[in-house]
């Protein structure tokens, strides 16, 4: 079982879905048993939702379609084919 | 091997997320709509090689990292450092708990503590070289190693840049919260610094 130094200095990766299993087994089992490291735990996951949710999800505008879509025709694509627009 | 036949209906799809992305990289609209635009004429153009049942939004974000990296690194020639190692690894988290939210449940604090444009000013004003793993990991959910791949650094080099770009976005999200008065001004676990007033523009 790993101690609260050992944990909190993974816990970055251990967010992150990068450590062995074996190593995810020994942090969680700690967490377990250790309220302090999981409510650091719980913060940082937490966290990482809050960046996720709002640094997306801007609205694009819908011109940009228009920009791209004529980039596929732009003398690369038969015209005449018949693809949707 | 995929065909260029399909490609508008097998890529179109993931133009939204490439945007908000392009944002977060060039904080600009006009910048990132044209990255975003050369980006899918860069793809559509070698789709050819892109292995069909591969991670095609890992594809493109790849290009579009890609195509953000020759456009603009030779115009940002800002300092690259960022100045974290005054910087605990729970700063964030030990200032927020000395702060009291008793009242509200922790599930709403969080949340509630930022609005979505302190996040995404404390992402952009990362520098380049930690903003984009940032971006990539935190906001994308790419791993290490496609990370890595994107920017054409050992993955040694990814991790890194992560801990001591997420610990500058800390800092400067408990900066934007003391602003508001949400947060205590001197926290017990900043080094040395009493004063009020100096510590507001130490990120870059």
């Amino acid at each position: 079982m790993a101690d609260c130094a050992e944990t909190l200095r993974e816990l970055e990766t251990f967010l992150d879905d990068e450590l062995s299993s074996d190593a995810v087994a020994h942090i969680r089992t700690h967490l377990d048993g250790c309220v302090d490291c999981q409510q650091a735990y719980e913060f940082h996951a937490e966290l990482r939702q809050v960046v996720q949710a709002k640094c997306r999800g801007d609205e694009m505008p819908a011109s940009l379609l228009d920009r791209i879509r004529s980039c596929f025709g732009d003398g690369l694509v038969d015209p005449g084919d018949g693809k949707r627009r | 091997m995929a065909g260029r036949d399909t490609f508008a209906d097998d890529a179109m799809q993931f133009a939204p997320q490439l945007y908000s992305a392009a944002l977060r990289m060039t904080r600009n609209a006009a910048d990132a709509e044209d990255i975003v635009q050369e980006t899918y004429l860069r793809a559509y153009r070698s789709y050819e090689s892109f292995e069909k049942g591969t991670n095609l939004r890992a594809w493109l974000f790849r290009i579009l990292t890609n195509t953000f990296i020759n456009a603009y690194r030779a115009k940002q020639r800002r300092p690259q450092e960022t100045d974290v190692d005054d910087v605990d690894d729970l700063y964030l988290y030990r200032r927020v708990r000395s702060a009291d939210f008793s009242s509200r449940s922790a599930e709403e604090t969080l949340f509630d503590l930022f609005t979505d444009d302190e996040v995404k000013q404390a992402l952009e004003d990362l520098p380049e070289s930690f903003r984009l793993p940032v971006l990539l990991a935190d906001v994308e959910g790419f791993s290490y190693r496609e990370i890595a791949e994107m920017l054409n650094v050992p993955i040694g080099t990814v991790m890194s840049r992560l801990h001591r770009g997420r610990k500058s976005m800390q800092k400067a999200l408990a900066q934007f919260a003391a602003e508001r008065g949400l947060l205590d001004r001197s926290p017990a676990d900043a080094a040395g610094t009493d004063q009020t007033r100096t510590d507001t523009t130490t990120i870059r």
